[in-house]
């Protein structure tokens, strides 16, 4: 508690971490690159959010704790002075190829350079050499030569998940931010969860975009391509046209879709309700015949990835279901050719939009190819690249009306779009489980204490005799402490839900960017609980395209065909990175 | 000494260090320099199984302070190794002749401070402490004081000499 002068204004402040929150409470704003309000030990890496505070010279604010008394100028000659040559130095030696940038239009280094004016660089040595881009990975591009070596992409990895794969190699002027040796992102124990992509300020890190690719298959009209889109797409691609995050916007997509040239639009939340379907059943499978617990839930292909790179002998606890993209992507190859005459197993082009990156290399897993060299999700697009491909399709996203997806597998219940947060798959198992073991409907369904944003929940259920304790975790290193824990037999519950990404789904790496803004992933939420609230089914059981799904096709949860279609087998990769280490 | 190749690394023995040293943290660059110790140099795998290890680090980060220290090598070192004293003393009388001398003659360039054949590598140091004998160049821990390009020219052809013997 105290107060301190910022710019002449009397500010009080309270608890807050450094004085460049309490700068920015009280509407005035300093320049970051490496500050991002999530990610703990600011370290003052960048310099742009230096101030001058009277009898302490040039501080940076991200560093400093506030203290009582202290008279701050944010915007002072000299910090402009400081600022102006932050940028020049970091801009001499960036790779300017800036129309071309895939971060063009909201990269940060760009942004600042513009608003100090920067014209000229050419007074300092200039970069010579160009180091080449890393485009191994399916999901994420490592251009060092956009880097400005921040280190928030190395915190974020740390901070998040313990990973630590990417991190400052050399010195000096030889420094750079890279995989262990240099190695390529796909050699490495990366789990694209784009976490990194989310923070950097510059566009040395960027999704791998397939917006082309997709072009090329709408374009063609031998095609028909089908698509789905994920439960948190929903209420962040408004972000990107000028609406508030949160706000509801599925029939708009729905309708986007369609205006874009998409043969069929249909609903990843859909094939959430078959997950629970599904994964309810195995669950309580494994609960009655000793089965391996806790079970741990699939959804995360980040998650999948880290428990198959860091902890393959725990992967018997991973459900067999198929995430949600890759049941519907199953879903699509196998049944839509039946439903839709016009479409058939040689014209058919399945693309997914998800707020992840991950989800881009789980959709080439070997595990989804299918007999004909062909994947079950051809394409996989992020939340961005949808916004970037109504944006260059000249679809004014405001101006729609709003409809609604095509039918069979484009109706969801509320269960399915809580998918998109952390908890929300607990949830919405809890809802059906309950039904399943009981032959009951669970009265008050919303639970309450599984929602919010702590990095961990744990949960006690009673269904009806049947105690069962859920625990909920996001970010791997809060994961990572549940596998510790059930290896040393101190783990009570039966169900582990993770979500790598804090907040889940959405605040996934895919999503519009929103690191400087908390409250941005807490609206996303609260628009998924919004759309539970007022969907007509609550419950996956209750959606009727799942029962028509299961009494025409699937015949039963669990059933043979489920099994071939839903269910998936996993591996140890961490041989394969890393044969040799460890081997005598 | 007994130098190993990275096809042959011991991960035991590695092991037996870390646990030397609790497997800790903060006795990283202490385990880093017993493991270049053992092989000369510090194998990658060598890195990422130390990264793995142990606990708060990954091979990224421990690659970083590999990297980040002149004290530490990535590429094998030589039978004999040469330390060429650039500290200001030897600076000033000469020692970039000398240093130049030593890379003509053993074919060794920006990148590559190792002979092909692993007999030489070659390293530049900042000061060894006996800046009376500049300028001063360190074979295997012996010193040879005063040198000159053409001295440590006749001092390899020594030892390749005796080595071919």
């Amino acid at each position: 508690m105290g107060k301190m002068i910022i710019n002449g204004k009397e500010c009080e402040f309270t608890n807050e971490a450094n004085i460049l929150e309490v700068i920015r409470k009280n509407g005035f704003n300093v320049p970051t690159f490496c500050y991002r309000p999530d990610l703990k030990d600011a370290f003052g890496a960048c310099r742009m959010c230096v101030v001058e505070i009277e009898g302490r010279g040039i501080q940076s604010s991200c560093t400093m704790p506030p203290q009582d008394g202290l008279v701050i100028y944010t915007n002072s000659a000299k910090v402009r002075r400081i600022r102006k040559t932050v940028l020049e130095l970091l801009l001499a030696n960036h790779d300017r190829e800036c129309t071309t940038c895939d971060k063009s239009g909201s990269c940060e280094l760009q942004k600042y350079a513009e608003e100090y004016g920067i014209k000229d660089v050419t007074k300092y040595v200039q970069r010579k050499e160009m180091r080449p881009i890393d485009d191994s990975s399916p999901s994420i591009v490592r251009d060092v030569n956009k880097c400005i070596l921040c280190g928030a992409c190395v915190r974020a990895c740390n901070q998040y998940h313990g990973l630590q794969v990417l991190g400052f190699a050399n010195r000096g002027a030889n420094t750079v931010v890279q995989p262990m040796a240099g190695r390529a992102l796909a050699t490495s124990e990366c789990v694209y969860c784009g976490q990194c992509v989310a923070v950097c300020p510059t566009g040395a890190l960027t999704i791998k975009l397939q917006v082309d690719d997709v072009w090329k298959e709408l374009n063609n009209p031998n095609k028909k391509v089908v698509v789905q889109f994920a439960p948190s797409v929903r209420v962040a691609i408004g972000e990107m046209f000028g609406l508030e995050p949160g706000v509801n916007s599925t029939k708009k997509i729905n309708a986007a879709l369609k205006a874009i040239g998409f043969d069929l639009v249909f609903d990843t939340n859909f094939s959430a309700d078959l997950t629970i379907m599904e994964e309810a059943t195995e669950f309580i499978g494994r609960i009655k015949n000793g089965g391996k617990l806790p079970l741990f839930t699939s959804c995360c292909p980040g998650w999948v990835r880290y428990l198959e790179t860091e902890y393959p002998e725990m992967l018997d606890h991973l459900s067999t279901c198929k995430s949600p993209q890759g049941m519907m992507g199953a879903i699509i190859k196998k049944f839509v050719p039946e439903y839709y005459p016009e479409i058939t197993n040689e014209n058919i082009v399945s693309v997914s939009i998800m707020p992840c990156t991950a989800k881009k290399a789980e959709a080439i897993r070997k595990e989804f190819r299918r007999e004909d060299g062909t994947y079950e999700i051809d394409y996989v697009l992020t939340t961005q690249e949808l916004g970037r491909l109504i944006k260059s399709a000249g679809v004014d996203f405001n101006a729609l009306e709003p409809i609604n997806a095509d039918s069979p597998f484009g109706k969801y219940s509320g269960a399915a779009t809580i998918f998109g947060v952390s908890g929300g798959v607990a949830e919405a198992a809890a809802r059906t489980a309950y039904q399943m073991v009981t032959g009951e409907e669970l009265k008050d369904f919303v639970i309450t204490p599984m929602r919010g944003t702590n990095l961990v929940k744990t949960v006690e259920l009673d269904l009806k005799g049947t105690k069962i304790k859920v625990k909920i975790v996001n970010t791997l290193k809060e994961a990572e402490k549940c596998i510790e824990e059930i290896k040393a037999g101190k783990a009570d519950y039966q169900l582990l839900e993770v979500m790598a990404c804090p907040g889940g789904c959405i605040n996934g790496g895919g999503q519009p960017q929103s690191c400087d803004d908390l409250s941005i992933r807490e609206k996303r939420a609260e628009g998924l609980y919004e759309d539970d609230a007022t969907d007509e089914w609550r419950k996956s059981h209750e959606n009727p395209e799942i029962k028509e799904l299961y009494e025409k096709h699937l015949e039963k949860p669990g059933s043979h065909l489920s099994h071939e279609l839903l269910h998936t087998t996993y591996s140890d990769k961490w041989k394969k990175l890393y044969k040799n280490v460890g081997n005598d | 000494m007994t130098t190993e190749r990275q096809s042959q690394i011991n991960f035991h023995k590695i092991d037996e260090i870390m646990a030397s040293y609790e497997y800790k943290k903060s006795n990283l660059i202490a385990i880093l320099q017993q493991v270049q110790e053992l092989y000369t140099y510090l194998p990658e795998d060598a890195m990422t199984f130390i990264g793995t290890k142990i606990e708060g680090l990954s091979p990224a980060t421990v690659y970083g302070v590999a990297t980040f220290y002149a004290q530490f090598s990535l590429e094998p070192k030589g039978k004999y190794k040469i330390k060429v004293c650039d500290g200001t003393a030897c600076h000033v009388r000469g020692s970039m002749s000398v240093l130049n001398a030593v890379k003509t003659k053993l074919g060794l360039g920006e990148k590559r401070m190792t002979t092909e054949d692993g007999m030489f590598s070659l390293e530049i140091v900042s000061c060894l402490g006996a800046c009376g004998l500049a300028p001063v160049v360190v074979i295997n821990d012996k010193v040879y004081p005063q040198m000159t390009s053409d001295a440590i020219g006749i001092i390899i052809d020594t030892i390749i000499k005796e080595e071919s013997n």
